[in-house]
């Protein structure tokens, strides 16, 4: 394994190349469901954030941030056409018909804020803290199982062989609007 | 409670290795051994250690558990004394003054004046409480997941510390490198390709 610093500033793109990915996922209607093989229905949207960087030339970097609940995301898809990528997401995730999850994810750290899980218990008596840590920590395994197993199927793609001709073509044209 | 509060905010750890024996016993010790002191130190401006999940400012892990279900939980806390600067000020200047008084002339040597700054800083760390900050640790020791609620790179820094102190068990942080590493089922082969991967290229 590399030293954990290095591999921090080396590869801390995988994380802004996923999540620009996951933004793809959602705005074409993929079956997320099907993605993570999850035995319950997965529904991803975006929540009321979303960060964007770009890198340019004299190693600069522009930044475009988008915040509000309805807020309209075509400066987001500018940015992508000028090479930005997704470094912070805001996301609501639904998991069965009752689980409702929203947090930020940062790409290159995968720190994740503001997490709302559902309720974990109500009562809150000395004799249920333990009922309720345990639901929430399930909670809190399950979403970031969710992520992981998103992330790692993204990988997959990325290193098939047909990643060049098929994911990043769908990508390019969701991006350009074909 | 951080961790039962409606929002938390967290990073993710991968603990590397596992004890040889008696994974709880040895956990109970480092938490008891690396607790946070019950009686605050006056000088110090920083100190920090394990306090049970159900009393942050009582360190009792005889009397709170830090077993939950097949879970430890526990505390990280952090006190600090904070000394605003405009208080400095204020002292300093005091200070100086009664220096010129005293003795009788109108200017005070560079080295009088740090003097007065080690004398004032040492008087108002004294006097200062301490300001604790309280982050909640979640230990699967089964699977090696280990969650702390916050993102602040000191406390995070801090916990990194004083696990590898208390545990002798190193604490991996998980970002999309060290995912790959540690939780994925990639193949020798796979890695090393997803370890040659460049930035995405989507532009045409």
């Amino acid at each position: 394994m590399l030293d954990i610093a290095t591999a921090y500033n080396k590869y801390g793109f995988l994380g802004n190349d996923f999540l620009t990915w996951l933004w793809f996922l959602i705005e074409t209607d993929q079956n997320i469901t099907q993605i993570i093989e999850y035995k319950d229905p997965v529904t991803l949207e975006i929540g009321n954030s979303l960060v964007l960087e770009n890198t340019l030339g004299d190693k600069s970097k522009e930044k475009i941030t988008i915040k509000g609940d309805q807020a309209g995301l075509e400066e987001g898809t500018t940015a992508l056409k000028k090479g930005a990528k997704v470094t912070e997401i805001n996301l609501v995730c639904r998991l069965g018909q009752e689980e409702e999850y929203t947090f930020t994810i940062k790409g290159e750290s995968f720190n994740i804020t503001g997490l709302k899980t559902p309720a974990a218990g109500k009562d809150g008596s000395a004799d249920e803290i333990e009922g309720m840590v345990l639901e929430k920590a399930l909670l809190l395994f399950r979403i970031t199982r969710v992520i992981d197993t998103l992330f790692l199927q993204y990988l997959e793609q990325r290193i098939s062989d047909d990643w060049k001709n098929n994911g990043l073509q769908q990508m390019r044209k969701w991006i350009y609007n074909d | 409670m951080g961790f039962l509060s409606a929002t938390l905010s967290m990073s993710r750890y991968h603990i590397q290795n596992k004890f040889e024996n008696e994974p709880m016993e040895q956990v109970r010790n480092g938490l008891i051994k690396n607790a946070i002191p019950k009686l605050e130190s006056e000088y110090e401006e920083i100190s920090a250690g394990w306090t049970p999940f159900e009393s942050p400012f009582l360190p009792d892990f005889e009397k709170f558990s830090f077993v939950f279900g097949t879970y430890f939980m526990f505390s990280l806390r952090i006190d600090k004394k904070s000394i605003p600067a405009k208080l400095v000020q204020k002292q300093m200047a005091i200070e100086i003054e009664k220096k010129k008084e005293k003795s009788g002339r109108d200017l005070v040597s560079k080295n009088e004046i740090s003097e007065i700054k080690e004398m004032v800083m040492d008087v108002l760390m004294h006097k200062m409480p301490s300001i604790p900050n309280v982050y909640d640790v979640l230990w699967n020791y089964e699977t090696a997941d280990l969650f702390l609620l916050t993102t602040q790179k000191a406390a995070n820094e801090f916990f990194e510390t004083i696990f590898v102190k208390s545990f002798t068990l190193k604490p991996i942080r998980i970002f999309p490198y060290t995912l790959v590493e540690t939780k994925s089922a990639f193949s020798d082969p796979q890695k090393d390709r997803i370890m040659t991967l460049t930035p995405l290229h989507h532009l045409r």
